[in-house]
């Protein structure tokens, strides 16, 4: 008796929703044993994440702001990682877009009505991202140089850029000793809704980026040539796709919707450019699995982003309430990750369970 | 002004040693076809874990081998995810990173704030080490940095002159053919990635008791990335990348020795960081030099027995 292991051609959307939800299960039950070994009763504690998330009203005002820029940028990646390019540097791009968004609503902010200053902010953001994103895929294309790489050297150098800013150049007038920039002026602040930091202008901005990407990515000759980039570069090669071209403008999409998460960040939650960990919270590195988890599609990052946006709030929840480190939320996303890797083998490959012939 | 030399080349070769090892590390890991995006948290695994072992037994040596012990182990996850299961290696590693990180932060909680009452001390070499400014140097340091150069020089041999070299050299880059010989390459695989986590156990765990004798969250800092880029860097020869990690551990000193002359700091915490992606740049505007980057040939991809 033995397993064979044979490849699969191509799983059907069940089988494949099947595997999803079992690796995920996998990963919540792998996270419990590490709660166990901690001494947390791991059904409480994971219990106590989903319910302080989803469970209430407050929870999920939060879990919604939070799952902004998990969609934005999990969906700027799905695009990018269909073609194989290991973006991680969405973390630098959010940054690079608020402190362009911080330069436009300071400098023009004061001058213009609201509705002007806050899309000028927003475009700003964009092509801020969009810039910085490009540096990895002009490295890679016309250097050779490993995109993972360059994208994480970049993630460190814009983060130390912008502690630069705001206890140097940028440091605020108004804020004494602490390392931020002024606050922006009000009309360059997005309404929140009723007595939350839900800003409904922000949700419908990242659910449209989210589809738009999808139908960029299903939908377009572009598309098209991004899926053959990452699935048969062979194929691509001789199908005439300009790689260089491709990858540009893909990476500055990419970047730029980080870019729309930064300024989003700035002009709803912060209103002002501060130290990187304050302003971005890890949602560069927790939307790589966003995008995994939404397998690489778009538009199904808008659920898997509205997830993990809830594993942060819970997280933050449960680290109040039993006093866990920031980082336990490192655990949930490093275990759940591996356990939706784990399940791709099981997409792409059948195992039959066969007897011996001797 | 010997003084100032002296004191900058110490912490330069301190800085430096665990450079080397997590870099000695993923060059036998890459060298075997696998690669492992996760030095940086299995580094901070192995810190924490010395940190813990050291503290409760106060013996920094059993601290020492806790941690080498603890990352190979942690390193068996990706081992098994890509190669038994196959799965992208890019994605596991940055899972591995995720999961380091977040463990070593759990289990380092209460340890926060705790220095040790006894670190890896430095140890002089008799005559040696009375040697001006190299003595110092050189033969007065902690075990740490005797053990990477003697580990360093190991791996050198082992991959350019021995059997068991060309073994792991053939499955990285052929691995049909070093099955046709007759080597399990999916044990080669396991082994080498093994031995990729022990190196970053080991270095992380010479950042909490010999280089600080302290635990704190993120006391890695982007040091396992560095690795990754090292080992770019250092052509996957383990010769250049004794050169590589003490050109960057000097990086690392000369940010301190710039500082009173009134740069910014967090301009200068920038070095190490441009001066990766500088040097890489450099290979990269000659064609030449984009081919000597050339990886190991079946770097990253999956292998499946029997394919043809």
């Amino acid at each position: 008796m033995s397993f064979v292991i044979i490849p699969r051609e191509k799983a059907t959307p069940l089988l494949n929703f099947m595997i999803l939800i079992s690796s995920l299960c996998a990963g919540l039950l792998a996270v419990g044993i590490v709660f166990l070994l901690k001494g947390v009763n791991p059904f409480f504690a994971i219990s106590e994440i989903f319910r302080a998330s989803f469970g209430s009203f407050f929870g999920f005002k939060e879990t919604l702001t939070k799952a902004v820029p998990l969609i934005l940028i999990g969906s700027g990646l799905a695009l990018v990682y269909r073609a194989k390019f290991w973006n991680i540097g969405a973390e630098s791009q959010l940054l690079v877009g608020a402190i362009f968004g911080t330069w436009i609503g300071l400098n023009w902010g004061p001058s213009l009505p609201g509705f002007i200053i806050l899309p000028l902010m927003f475009a700003g953001g964009f092509i801020g991202g969009g810039l910085w994103g490009l540096l990895p895929a002009i490295f890679k294309i016309k250097f050779g140089i490993n995109e993972v790489i360059s994208t994480l050297m970049l993630n460190y150098i814009a983060a130390e850029f912008v502690k630069f800013l705001v206890v140097g150049p940028w440091k605020g007038k108004t804020k004494y000793g602490y390392p931020y920039t002024d606050d922006l002026p009000a009309q360059a602040v997005l309404q929140h809704m009723g007595n939350s930091r839900v800003s409904l202008a922000l949700i419908i901005l990242a659910v449209c980026v989210a589809l738009f990407l999808a139908f960029l990515v299903f939908r377009t000759r572009f598309g098209y040539e991004i899926r053959v980039i990452g699935e048969n570069p062979e194929a691509a090669r001789y199908a005439g796709i300009n790689f260089f071209r491709t990858t540009l403008i893909m990476m500055f999409i990419g970047g730029g919707v980080a870019g729309l998460a930064g300024v989003g960040e700035l002009s709803s939650i912060h209103l002002h450019l501060s130290y990187p960990e304050t302003i971005s919270a890890g949602y560069g590195f927790t939307a790589i699995i966003v995008a995994w988890l939404g397998r690489l599609h778009p538009g199904f990052t808008i659920f898997s982003g509205l997830f993990f946006a809830g594993i942060i709030v819970g997280g933050d929840a449960i680290q109040m309430s039993m006093g866990m480190p920031a980082t336990t939320v490192n655990v949930f996303n490093g275990l759940i990750l591996i356990f939706l890797i784990m399940g791709d083998f099981f997409i792409n490959h059948k195992v039959r369970y066969q007897r011996r012939v001797s | 002004m010997l003084e100032i030399l002296t004191s900058i080349l110490v912490r330069t070769v301190v800085a430096g040693t665990p450079l080397l090892l997590g870099t000695m590390g993923e060059v036998v890991t890459e060298r075997a076809g696998i690669l492992n995006l996760g030095i940086e948290g299995m580094m901070s695994f192995g810190a924490v874990t010395g940190f813990i072992v050291t503290f409760t037994t106060g013996n920094p040596w059993l601290g020492m081998i806790a941690a080498i012990i603890a990352g190979a182990l942690i390193s068996l996850i990706h081992a098994f995810v890509t190669v038994s299961l196959r799965a992208n290696q890019v994605v596991s590693g940055l899972a591995l990173t995720m999961l380091g990180i977040g463990l070593s932060g759990l289990w380092g909680k209460p340890y926060i704030g705790r220095p040790l009452s006894i670190k890896m001390n430095a140890i002089a070499i008799p005559y040696l080490s009375d040697i001006p400014v190299l003595g110092q140097v050189l033969f007065y340091q902690d075990a740490y940095f005797y053990l990477s150069v003697g580990l360093g020089v190991l791996v050198w041999f082992m991959i350019k002159h021995t059997k068991v070299g060309i073994t792991i050299r053939s499955v990285g880059e052929n691995p049909k053919a070093a099955e046709t010989m007759g080597i399990n390459v999916s044990m080669v695989k396991y082994l080498c990635v093994m031995i990729g986590g022990a190196f970053a156990g080991m270095a992380g765990a010479h950042l909490s008791t010999a280089y600080s004798k302290s635990w704190i969250e993120g006391m890695t800092s982007g040091r396992g990335w560095i690795v990754i880029a090292l080992t770019i860097f250092a052509l996957w020869e383990p010769s250049k990348a004794f050169i590589g990690a003490y050109v960057f551990g000097g990086i690392f000193v000369i940010q301190y020795v710039l500082q009173p002359l009134g740069i910014s700091p967090n301009l200068l915490a920038m070095l190490p960081y441009l001066t990766t992606l500088g040097v890489l740049l450099f290979y990269g505007l000659s064609s030449k030099g984009q081919r000597k980057m050339s990886a190991p040939a079946t770097l990253g991809e999956p292998y499946i027995r029997g394919s043809r």
